[in-house]
């Protein structure tokens, strides 16, 4: 980037109309989000006699408060940390599995490798909502409804994860392999001191995306979660409008929107480095 | 690709895919294959027994109108959401890619919206354009024009493609960026020394470069705009009005849980199934071996 400037970047008018035009790209996208908040900060009446202000008042404290605690269904406390369980287990358990498919496929030969290969592979291409009704019916057997496990395990069945580290196994050099069998270490040996730590940045990576795509799941938590003591964040936010004709909590309703925000958020802008690493590695 | 260097052995690997193999098993291919076996028969009322109708499902499905219908809604959201969000992104990318101070911190501020999720990114758009309390609404209202996206198709449609875009801006921007950085600055000082303005610079060296760029994102959007949208769609419309933003993945969705047609909603997802596959395959075969989430 330093030494990008050529005779092609301009000086005054121009240079300043690009920032102009940047500026009005970053408040056209941003407005959505700064009225969630200023709708999380006043009280009900501003809002249902438009137009809202556009400016945050003094409810903030009132608002969020009443959200976490007793929310409209349940506490989005609680919700808050069904997500955060969610998107973990998600994260980590697409990880660990991954993992260690990736592994064996790789560095063993036995019968019936290519296979397991294509069969991974196959599930590439069929996210979710395509087999959503058979999937339900598959965690309702089991008596998944209404459980972490429910949440969970019907999302990590992919196998991207497991070709990203196929990807990366591949480059690492064979000498490493091979000095490693020379010096008598076993595979998994091999795995946890060598192969393990070669990959922290991968995993990183990926993590950060896996992350945001468990936090964000909508349709899945929707239809395995009845109970309100169960919903996600993102997908309780829906179950707080009335059914009726009433007006929504609006100013709880945007405070939840904003919390329900926040960690993906968090995550994207604090490890931006490895979130564009992470973008980039999985479309490879 | 074949590594020269293994490891001995045939147990161990068995174990260590095994995790891997259960779960997909048991939530993928069973419920692949359910779908599949489902799509051949329609249950009865009660659940009891199941009739098979061979490929009756499927006859069904392509003569009902609100079928088709879905597949041209499902068409015309699709071209609308990946237009709207590479458009919007390709200039942001423009403007940033001319800046040499700077433009890590629009980057910051631009991939915000990534993190929101489809269906708090609905919420965030319904409550802008609510019929009551929205502030775009009320003031459109001020200009003398009645918003109403409840009962207007139209406006319905607009409104979940501009949500559904918006934070699909921030991706599609990442990868302008990044492709805008990777054109040697050389070519362009050589243009702007034979005297070509930005917009000639733009449409005769920039565009051609950024190609293989803009094509990986198209079909990435579509594929985007085909499964993730549906917490938009779930949030703003649910459908509505008349079925005017039913997509196919939401007429899954509704057909299988809500109106409980379990024949149709299997064939349903059958012919997805197929769709996906082509999508994967012009995925696969013109760009190589990019996977997409």
């Amino acid at each position: 980037m330093a030494q990008r400037s050529g005779m092609v970047e301009k000086r005054g008018l121009s240079h300043w109309l690009v920032h102009l035009g940047m500026i009005l790209g970053v408040v056209i996208i941003f407005f959505p989000i700064w009225l969630a908040f200023v709708a999380s900060t006043v009280t009900q009446s501003d809002i249902i006699s438009p137009p809202m202000p556009l400016w945050p008042g003094d409810q903030f404290f009132e608002n969020y408060s009443k959200a976490l605690v007793s929310g409209i269904n349940a506490p989005v406390g609680r919700m808050l940390l069904n997500s955060t369980i969610m998107a973990l287990g998600i994260a980590l358990g697409k990880i660990v599995i991954s993992i260690l498919s990736a592994f064996a496929i790789v560095y063993f030969r036995f019968p019936g490798r290519k296979l397991f290969f294509w069969l991974i592979f196959l599930t590439l291409m069929l996210p979710v909502e395509v087999r959503i009704v058979p999937t339900y019916q598959v965690a309702a057997n089991f008596g998944l409804l209404n459980s972490y496990s429910g949440l969970i395990f019907p999302l990590i069945a992919s196998a991207t994860a497991t070709f990203l580290f196929r990807q990366f196994f591949m480059t690492v050099p064979d000498e490493l392999a091979e000095a490693a069998r020379v010096d008598g270490a076993s595979a998994m040996r091999f795995f946890w001191d060598i192969l393990l730590p070669m990959s922290r940045t991968n995993m990183a990576a990926l993590f950060v995306i896996l992350f945001i795509y468990g936090w964000n799941q909508y349709l899945w938590p929707l239809l395995i979660t009845t109970d309100p003591e169960m919903n996600t964040i993102v997908m309780g936010i829906k179950q707080m409008f009335p059914s009726g004709d009433d007006f929504a909590d609006w100013p709880v309703i945007m405070a939840t929107s904003i919390l329900a925000m926040l960690p993906p958020v968090i995550v994207v802008v604090g490890m931006q480095k490895l979130f564009i690493r992470g973008l980039v590695d999985s479309e490879k | 690709m074949e590594k020269r260097v293994t490891f001995k052995g045939w147990l161990l690997p068995l174990i260590l895919l095994t995790p891997q193999i259960i779960v997909t098993a048991v939530f993928f291919f069973y419920p692949a294959g359910q779908a599949v076996w489902q799509s051949l028969f329609i249950p009865d009322p009660f659940g009891l027994r199941s009739q098979f109708v061979g490929l009756g499902n499927f006859e069904y499905l392509l003569g009902d109108p609100y079928y088709r219908a879905s597949f041209v809604t499902t068409a015309v959201f699709s071209t609308l959401v990946t237009l709207v969000s590479m458009g919007m992104a390709l200039w942001l990318a423009l403007l940033a890619d001319r800046l040499i101070k700077g433009s890590g911190v629009y980057r910051t501020l631009l991939i915000w919206p990534y993190a929101v999720a489809p269906a708090v990114a609905g919420v965030l758009w319904l409550f802008m354009f609510n019929t009551r309390v929205g502030v775009v609404s009320w003031y459109l209202g001020l200009l003398g024009y009645d918003w109403n996206h409840v009962l207007n198709g139209s406006e319905a449609m607009g409104l979940v493609v501009v949500a559904s875009s918006w934070g699909r801006i921030s991706y599609n921007f990442l990868f302008f960026l990044a492709g805008l950085q990777a054109i040697p600055r050389s070519v362009i000082e050589a243009a702007a020394i034979d005297g070509a303005h930005f917009w000639t610079r733009f449409r005769t060296i920039v565009f051609p470069l950024l190609s293989p760029t803009t094509f990986f994102l198209l079909v990435v959007n579509v594929v985007y705009a085909f499964f993730e949208t549906f917490g938009v769609i779930h949030t703003i419309t649910g459908g509505g009005p008349q079925q005017s933003t039913t997509t196919l993945v939401y007429k899954v969705f509704s057909d299988g849980f809500v109106s409980q047609d379990l024949g149709s909603s299997a064939a349903q997802s059958v012919i997805l199934l197929v769709v996906v596959g082509a999508l994967t395959i012009v995925q696969f075969k013109f760009i190589e071996r990019r996977v997409h989430y």
